[in-house]
């Protein structure tokens, strides 16, 4: 647990993270430094978005899968690691 | 014998005058016979006869008289004479059986018996011809009277029957006994009747005969084909039909309301312990960790190519920097002689600009020549851009403004401070379509205009402050609360919730500065003052045309408070020359979320900022920041302000301006004297720019509406300095002159994205209108950014050299401290006292 704590606020407190979410494969937020109705919405709209990355991948070559996604908007990257059972997505202001 | 041929052209003679008939034997004649009735016998007569008996055709007897009677025995005694000769021996015995003594003799003139003549064989025959006679649908045209005809025809006589065959085919018809009738008699013995009857199968088989069958054959009707066969034959289109049932469906208002699925804080807790979210994050984390440098190091979508065709653009585009001029106006009437002292746009209407005419007379001169000033009313002229030699529209005030503003809420009212000390309010409503319609017709309605209006409308103050109860010296400056704000009676800001401007704040160098409030006094008023009041209002006209929206405030107008800013080190006050408020409501946007707005926005702002400029003499001028509140004192119980919490003193002369970035709510530009100076708020330590001395006097200094980096100053000399922060900051980027004399007032003003216009005014009473080029309006890529980035490393500047100065007068007080130590005796060892005298010489080296 506390390693967990520990390596969420690494990654929290890199220049310019606005925040991170943990995500359950059901796409319920379980931890989050973000408010709330922020976080669900990233949420459902990530979580579908994943699933269809990686079907995507998979459907080209079934023995492949997907690692990491990253969009790249004009103001945010927002970064998502996917897994058989979570979810951990990561937002960025790049630049500033 | 009697042979007499049928030969109707000769003539016949006849034989006595006896009734005879013969028959007429035609030899050779292939002419049929008629039949004749049996009591009639056609016969013919020789001419000889004829002449005898006297019928000689067509003389004795003609068509219409065709009956000659002959006698008997004349006939007889002719067949006796003449034997075989006579006509009439073929006949001879029936003319003896003849019973009566004459016989009928009738002339068939047209043969229809085969003869010339007929003799009528019966008596009845003769009564019955010589009376009317059966028609026998010859032309017998008998000479019969009328009369007997009808007679004969109603009575008509039973005839007997003529047999014309008609009885045979009925006889054929009719069924008789063709012979007699058979009869049998069968009989039976009696008891076998109604025995039982015992019925046995038989085989058809068996016995001949036992069956009749009909055995089908094939007819051949029905195996006919039709070689041929003739139809019609037409084309259409494949149709198919087909039909549903369908449902139908009527729309229905329904909603789904869901929310998200959410973890209770038991299940999230479990979820964090357990191994396999540990797992995951390990394994994971790296990646995020590379991706975040990677971001942090560099920003690789970032278009470097783009970026930099966009400062070149500038450059290419439009190469002229210059501000050019667009429109000036200036008006022989009312402007002679004259200087703008205030110009303002009008908020609404573009391309009306109002400025504001003053003498240009000093003090002395204004009181020798005050009795020629009062018939010269001062003015403030409305300028339109349609029409650049007439003002469309003037306001009257009582004496020279200096300054006057529009309210930002309701652009009608129109406030400005006199040279007296009072403070006027104009309502323009009534004129405003006028204004309007001047800058949307152009160049049509001009004409009209001119004819219509041959002066320009002319509107006086609707309300005016009381002479005693205004300042006591020109109102140098006045300003709007916003809109959101209000100052009550005990100097509380509070909230202002219907977002009207109504409160006034003015100052005047007599050491005051007033709030103003537009709205009536609330004054308990006696029953007597209200019915005087009501009694009054009645009669009272309008003698001037002035709306009555402010008739509450006329003449009566009192300050809501008099603040006087007591001076931080001296006694005395400030007299101050231009405040600068400082906006702090925020954006109440969100009316829905008003109610949870509102408490905490004035508890955040409980106090009004305010930055003074204020002089304390005509050639120096100093700059007051204050946190202002009315306190309490507690010994009078009257109110007082706090005194100011800062003041400055950097500029050389008169501070002139003290206005907000329109950007940056907490930067504000001074400008007086030779120089000007951008101050930060909440930095005490001085200016965080402040530009070096000019060749000659600021007069007037303006932000740019629209790039945060530059500012026009105005000068003495007729010239507009432009000042980009972010190119030069030790001269201005370009210098450009406008005018001969002095400027006195710059405004810019946004027209449209395209149109950048800048107000100048001068001395002369001039108004120019300049067109900001595009370089000058439209900000370079983070603009913003940079300036407020430029703004901290200025502050940051400052702090720094604070530190360094107090390092310094440490230093300086530790090395005097030292000095005064080594006139005493030295007790301390003389090592460190080296060391602290290099340190000291290194400093003073590099500071």
């Amino acid at each position: 647990m506390a390693e967990v704590e520990e390596t969420l606020k690494r990654i929290q407190t890199h220049k310019g993270v606005i925040g991170t979410i943990v995500v359950n494969a059901e796409g319920i937020p379980i931890r989050t430094t973000l408010d709330n109705s922020t976080t669900v919405q990233y949420t459902g709209l990530l979580h579908q978005l994943t699933m269809k990355a990686r079907s995507t991948v998979r459907d080209i070559d079934p023995q492949n899968d997907l690692a990491f996604l990253r969009i790249r908007s004009k103001k945010h990257e927002i970064m998502v690691a996917p897994d058989k059972e979570y979810l951990l997505i990561v937002i960025q202001n790049p630049s500033e | 014998m009697g042979a007499g041929g049928l030969n109707t052209k000769g003539r016949h003679t006849q034989l006595g005058s006896g009734y005879l008939s013969c028959t007429s034997a035609f030899s050779g004649s292939p002419q049929p016979q008629p039949c004749h009735p049996n009591d009639i016998l056609p016969l013919t007569l020789t001419s000889a006869t004829q002449e005898l008996f006297g019928c000689r055709c067509d003389e004795d007897v003609t068509g219409d008289n065709p009956y000659k009677i002959l006698r008997k025995e004349d006939i007889v005694q002719d067949m006796r004479m003449r034997a075989a000769v006579s006509d009439f021996s073929p006949m001879k015995q029936l003319v003896l059986d003849y019973p009566e003594d004459e016989l009928l003799l009738v002339y068939d003139r047209d043969f229809i018996y085969g003869s010339s003549f007929y003799l009528v064989l019966t008596a009845d025959a003769k009564e019955r011809h010589l009376k009317p006679v059966v028609a026998l649908g010859v032309e017998v045209a008998l000479e019969r009277e009328p009369s007997e005809v009808f007679a004969a025809q109603k009575t008509s006589e039973p005839q007997p029957w003529i047999s014309l065959g008609s009885e045979q085919e009925i006889e054929e018809e009719s069924v008789t006994d063709s012979r007699p009738r058979l009869k049998y008699r069968i009989s039976r013995v009696r008891r076998e009747f109604g025995a039982p009857i015992f019925f046995s199968d038989r085989n058809a088989m068996e016995t001949k005969d036992g069956f009749i069958e009909c055995t089908p054959y094939q007819d051949k009707n029905f195996s006919l084909k039709q070689m041929e066969r003739h139809t019609g034959v037409q084309t259409i289109p494949n149709l198919k039909s087909s039909s549903t049932q369908t449902q139908w469906t009527y729309p229905r208002s329904m909603c789904t309301q869901y929310e998200p699925r959410e973890f209770s804080e038991e299940k999230k807790e479990n979820c964090l312990q357990s191994e396999k979210l540990k797992n995951f994050v390990n394994s994971v984390a790296s990646r995020f960790e590379i991706a975040i440098q990677q971001n942090e190091i560099m920003d690789v979508f970032f278009d470097d190519w783009k970026a930099l065709s966009e400062e070149d653009s500038g450059y290419g585009r439009k190469a002229d920097p210059h501000l050019k001029e667009y429109q000036s106006f200036t008006d022989l009437h009312f402007s002679k002689e004259k200087t703008i002292s205030n110009i303002n746009w009008h908020p609404t209407i573009n391309g009306v600009i109002a400025v504001a005419v003053t003498e240009r007379l000093s003090f002395e001169d204004r009181i020798n020549g005050s009795t020629k000033l009062l018939l010269n009313p001062s003015l403030i002229l409305f300028w339109s851009f349609s029409d650049p030699i007439n003002p469309q529209l003037l306001l009257e005030c009582p004496d020279d403004v200096f300054s006057f503003e529009f309210c930002p809420s309701d652009p009608n009212i129109i406030v400005g401070g006199c040279m007296n000390g009072q403070v006027v309010l104009w309502d323009i409503s009534t004129h405003v379509e006028q204004l309007q319609g001047t800058r949307t017709s152009g160049g049509k309605n001009i004409a009209a205009n001119t004819n219509a209006l041959n002066e320009t409308p002319v509107v006086r103050y609707c309300a005016v402050s009381g002479i005693e109860n205004g300042h006591k010296a020109p109102i140098t400056d006045i300003q709007w609360l916003p809109g959101t704000f209000e100052v009550s009676r005990m100097g509380v800001p509070m909230e202002n919730k219907n977002g009207i401007c109504v409160q006034i704040v003015t100052c005047a160098p007599d050491c005051c500065v007033m709030f103003w409030d537009i709205r009536a006094p609330r004054v308990l008023q006696t029953m007597a003052d209200q019915r005087k009041q009501k009694v009054e209002e009645k009669p009272l006209e309008n003698p001037h045309g002035v709306p009555n929206t402010f008739k509450h405030l006329d003449l009566t107008w009192k300050p809501l408070i008099r603040v006087s800013l007591p001076k931080i080190d001296t006694s005395g006050e400030y007299s101050p020359l231009k405040i600068s408020l400082r906006d702090n409501t925020c954006d109440n946007h969100t009316g829905s979320n008003a109610g949870e707005y509102l408490p905490s926005l004035f508890l955040r702002k409980t106090r009004l900022q305010l930055v003074l400029s204020t002089t304390f003499c005509p050639q120096d001028g100093e700059l007051v920041y204050t946190d202002w509140k009315l306190e309490k004192d507690n010994d009078s119980g009257r109110l007082f302000s706090a005194k100011p919490s800062h003041r400055f003193i950097i500029h050389d002369g008169q501070v002139n301006t003290v206005r907000r970035s329109p950007f940056f709510k907490d930067i504000i530009l001074t400008v007086g004297g030779w120089t000007f100076a951008i101050w930060k708020e909440g930095v005490t330590n001085g200016p965080i720019i402040q530009s070096s001395c000019s060749q000659k006097k600021c007069t007037v200094g303006y932000w740019s509406q629209s790039r945060p980096a530059v500012l026009f100053i105005g000068k003495e000399d007729g010239n507009i300095d432009v000042w980009d922060l972010l190119e030069k900051t030790h001269e201005p980027s370009q210098t450009q002159n406008i005018t001969a004399t002095q400027i006195t007032c710059i405004k810019p003003w946004i027209v449209s994205s395209k149109q950048h216009l800048l107000a100048v005014s001068d001395h002369l009473g001039t108004l120019h209108i300049l067109e900001i080029p595009w370089t000058l309006r439209s900000p370079s890529s983070n603009e913003k950014l940079s300036m407020s980035k430029y703004f901290e490393k200025e502050v940051d500047r400052l702090v720094y050299f604070e530190k360094r100065r107090e390092m310094r007068a440490k230093e300086k007080k530790d090395y005097e401290a030292e000095e005064l130590r080594k006139k005493t005796p030295p007790v301390v060892q003389v090592l460190p006292l080296k060391k602290m005298r290099e340190a000291c010489n290194f400093h003073h080296r590099y500071t």
